[in-house]
Parts: structure tokens; sequence; C-alpha cells
């Protein structure tokens, strides 16, 4: 078992960031990710080469991985994390089978997960997450439909319609919960990054140029298979994104791109056990920190999105804080860090002012759970409806683990990172209590699902050594 | 996979159809591009299920691949590639 001075775990813009400024300052790192190039979501590397791409994001993405290969970080990609101990015990597997090693410190750099509010047929094939868009369009190259809708709300909805048109695809309308209102109220905050704003301010074009519908205050209300394609209706709605009373739009697609927002992706901070709270702003439960990342547990830091939603800009100097951070507690070059510390400082304040007013476009509005139909899934895994969530509750849950214990909704193999953000709104409106009260549900290993073939790797019966029988 | 191949096109299989994609692509998004979108049922419900969130968290797009269950969208394809899906029976009944 190999032994770092720090371990990595996600390789996007935040870890990769953390894990460069680590090494650069003397420390032995181990980088892991899933994915087999670093970048993240955002960043994400295409699948296949000979693609050309002269977008920010690909660019930056591009620079990030370039300065990974040039340091003497070790980088474990294509390799799944499935168990992270308290003592700092990493296990994950990867192409070559399966791998364990040790450090003195931890940087969770895991990003976030995507929150879609169920509405009637949201399991239909052909629903896809906003997020999924993007990767169609970014690394795989392939078209989400010839024709497609959006919906939902945030930033993403920009910029999966602006790809999907730039790739030549048919948008069929853009269904947005938040109003005009609600992206006026952001711009301000917009303004501290001027580079990120053009970007948006260029993809607003290049809609408004295609005359694509746009539905403000409007939701999706359902999703019906027609032959091959989807029928979806829409509806106006409030503030809150519940339905109103009033003309239902039907538009028929190839596909349906839909997200409500973004979850920070807190498994292994919750399996290690540092404290959290919830901040609907920041995107749901997210560890408590310092500005540089320090969770309640010693030598174990959060960065990026993960720590609560910024976006990748942030992400990336959050990463370099900690980085630094993480190289200062563990001895390496103390004095020497200082400047570079208060310069990410001040350009991490920068771009997270940016995120944040992103962030709040794409929180999980008060109410919006509300007008989810009784019949509707809301836990894809085990096929969980909203009436069987409000029936356990009236029956006595008062605990997302209670609820999950008896309805089985977040025992499936996601593992409650689809639905439970949204079954713990259920549970904390229906028992009109904050949703501490209601709780989170516990993390557990392993962190994906896993087959034992996966981790035994190949063998034949012959080749394991079995012990002389004990003399009797 | 060498970086050399990624891009080529190539032919896989799916329930014992042919389909074409780029080498490097993941099953689910070759799948999806080729208008296969549902790829499992639901265990309870047996519902029809397909690619939702693309990045390995959401589990919906578990295949069969060399007798071996993978999700779809962390699975490369490869030329000759042969995937089926799941055979999922009613977990619950």
């Amino acid at each position: 078992m190999t032994d770092y001075d720090l371990i990595v775990l996600g390789a996007g813009p935040a870890g990769v960031n953390a894990a460069l400024a680590a090494s650069a300052a003397g420390l032995r790192v181990a980088l892991f990710d899933e994915n087999r190039a670093a970048g993240g979501q955002v960043y994400r590397a295409p699948a296949f080469a000979g693609t050309t791409d002269d977008s920010a994001e690909r660019q930056a993405g591009d620079a990030l991985r370039e300065a990974l290969a040039k340091s003497r970080v070790s980088a474990f990609l294509g390799h799944q994390v499935w168990a992270v101990t308290a003592d700092f015990q990493v296990d994950a597997v990867g192409p070559q089978g399966s791998l364990s090693c040790t450090s003195r410190a931890l940087v969770v750099a895991s990003g976030t997960t995507e929150r879609v509010v169920p509405f009637e047929g949201w399991t239909t094939p052909g629903v896809i997450g906003l997020a999924a868009a993007t990767i169609l369009l970014k690394s795989q190259k392939v078209l989400p439909g010839k024709t497609t809708l959006v919906a939902g709300c945030g930033p993403l909805l920009a910029a999966v319609a602006a790809g999907t048109l730039k790739a030549g695809g048919e948008l069929r309308g853009i269904v947005d919960v938040a109003g005009f209102g609600d992206w006026l109220r952001a711009l301000p905050a917009m303004l501290a990054r001027p580079d990120i704003l053009r970007q948006g301010l260029a993809w607003a074009w290049a809609i408004r140029r295609s005359r694509t519908p746009l539905y403000a205050r409007h939701t999706l209300v359902r999703v019906i298979p027609e032959g091959e394609r989807l029928r979806a209706e829409l509806a106006p709605c409030d503030r809150a994104g519940r339905a109103l009373p009033g003309e239902r739009k039907q538009v028929l697609v190839d596909c349906v791109a839909v997200g409500h927002g973004l979850t920070p992706a807190t498994e292994i901070t919750r399996l290690l056990h540092a404290r959290h709270r919830y901040s609907r702003k920041a995107g749901g439960w997210v560890a408590i920190t310092d500005d540089c990342g320090r969770t309640s547990r010693e030598r174990l830091y959060v960065v990026g999105d993960a720590a609560g939603i910024a976006g990748a800009a942030a992400a990336a100097e959050h990463g370099t804080l900690a980085g630094l951070a993480c190289a200062r507690e563990l001895g390496a070059a103390a004095g020497s860090l200082d400047p570079a510390l208060g310069q990410a400082q001040r350009r991490h304040a920068r771009a997270a002012r940016f995120g944040h007013a992103m962030a709040r476009l794409m929180a999980l509005r008060e109410g919006h759970v509300q007008g989810i139909a009784a019949d509707t899934i809301i836990c894809r895994c085990e096929d969980v409806t909203r009436g069987e969530i409000d029936a356990a509750c009236d029956a006595g849950a008062r605990d997302v683990n209670q609820l999950k214990a008896w309805t089985r909704c977040g025992m499936g193999p996601c593992q409650g990172r689809t639905c439970g953000d949204v079954a713990a709104e259920l549970l904390a409106t229906r028992l009109d209590v904050p949703r501490e009260a209601v709780g989170i549900f516990s993390a557990r290993t392993p962190l994906r699902p896993m087959t034992v073939g996966a981790l035994t790797g190949a063998f034949v019966y012959a080749d394991i050594p079995i012990p002389k029988a004990a003399p009797l | 996979m060498q970086d050399a191949n990624r891009g080529v096109v190539v032919d896989f299989h799916f329930e014992g159809r042919r389909y074409s994609a780029r080498a490097g692509q993941s099953v689910a998004a070759a799948l999806f591009a080729e208008g296969v979108r549902g790829l499992r049922e639901s265990p309870r419900e047996q519902q029809p299920r397909g690619m939702f969130c693309l990045m390995g968290s959401c589990q919906e797009c578990l295949v069969m691949v060399d007798g071996r269950r993978v999700l779809a969208c962390q699975t490369e394809v490869s030329e000759g590639l042969s995937v089926s899906r799941v055979a999922e029976v009613g977990l619950h009944d």
C-alpha cells in the first residue's frame, strides 16, 4: 500500500488545483477520478480526439490537463473510489484492478449531483438531466435530439440551449422557472467576473437570434411518450415553480433536458462524520468549513462545489487555497506560502461572488416540491411515489433515514443521490419543520455499486493459498 | 484504448442488433444517438428506463457487457463490443 502526504478525490478544477498547489509546495500527492481524463464536468475532456472546440471551457480544461501532466502528482484517472476510512485509507478500482493507499491529509473535491424536481413522466427514456445534455454536447459530440426542449432553472439552461444550437440542433423551447427579474437581480454580482458574464451574454445572444420560444416563469408539468417522441406539457408557474391554472402548452420533441440546480456531493464528508449544515443557497447540505476548506475533522478538506455551489471558476481558486493550506498544515515550505495564499483568497472571493449569484438562481425554491402529484415517482431506483412518502410521514416518519427504512426511498443503487434532496424537502414541508430536523441519508460504502468480481479481479481457484489443516 | 483509435467509426451490438459509433464514445451516448432510449426496466414497477445523468451517479443505464453489469455511461464503445439488457426480475414480488 502506497503512502502519500495528500490524497485528492476528484479531478475537476478544484481537485486538480489543490493537487498542483500541494505538489508544488513539496507534498507527495495522489489524485483520483473516475473519468479517464481530468477536467470534471465543466472542463470535461472530449471522448475522442480530432474534435475542434474553441470554447473558453475547452481551453481551460486543456490547460488544466496539461498542468497536471507536467506536475509530479500521481494521477489515478479512470479509478472509482469506493471506500474512504477515518484514517484516510482510500480504496479504488481501476483498469488494472483494485488499489489502496493511505495519506496524512485528504481533500474532497467530489463536485455535485444535479437536482431534478420530479414531474409526471420524468422517468421516461429520452428525458435527461441538463448536465447529461452538456456531456452529450461537449464530450460525446452527440445532439440530445433532432429537436430538444430544455427546462428547469439556472445557467445550465442557457449553456445547454446555446450548445444545442451551436451543434446544429433544433431547439423547440426554453422553459425557465425563473423570471427575467430573477436574472436581472443576479447581474450586479455577475459583474465580478466580466469574462464569464461575456460568455453568458454570447449564449443569450445566440438564443435570441435563433428565435427559440422562451417560456419564462413556466414549468414542465408532464412528459408523455408519443411514438418515438415525447410530448411535453408546460404551464405558467409561481416563483416556487408550482404550476398555476392557465393555458397548457404542448411541445413535441425528441429529447427533454431538465434540471433544477445542483446539490453538493457530500457522501465522503458525511461518511467521515465531518460536521455539516443545511444551506439552501449553497445547494443543500454542506460540510462546515473555514475559507480554505478545512472541515471539523482534522486534516480533512472539502473544496469546490462539493463545499457549496460556487461554480468552476471559484472551484479552481478554492482548490489552490486548500492545497496551500494543506501544505502548510503538513509543514511544507511554511512562510513562503503566504503571498500565494493571499492571492488565491482574493481571486476566490471575486469568482465566488459570481458563482453564488448563479447558485441562488439554482437553489431549491421554497414550495417547489408541493406541486408534485401523489402518483409521481420520487425515488427512481425503487419506484417510490410522493404518495408513499406522504403516507410514511403521516404514519410517523420524522427523519429521512426512517423514511428510507419504511419505504425504500433512497435505498436503491444510486444510494439516494438522485432523490435525497427532494425526499427530505417533501418530508420537512409536510411536517412543517426546517430541513435540519429531517436530516440527510446516511452515507455508506461502497460509495458506488461495485461487483465482487471487480474487487477480486480474475483468479483461478488453484491459485488461492489454502493453509494446512490444523493437527487434530 | 489507444488514443490513436479514438474517434474511429466502429460497430457494436446491443441486444444482437448492430449499431455504429465513434470509438471512445460511451455506450449510453452512442445508443442514445442511434435512437435507442430504453435500456432496462425498473425492478419494482417494470417501467422503461434509460440514460439520465450520464455521469455514473443515477445508475439508470445499467447494462450487461461480457457477462458483467456495467453502467453504459461509464463504458466506452469499442469494435465488436456486445451489450445486452440486464435480466432484472421483479425484486419485490
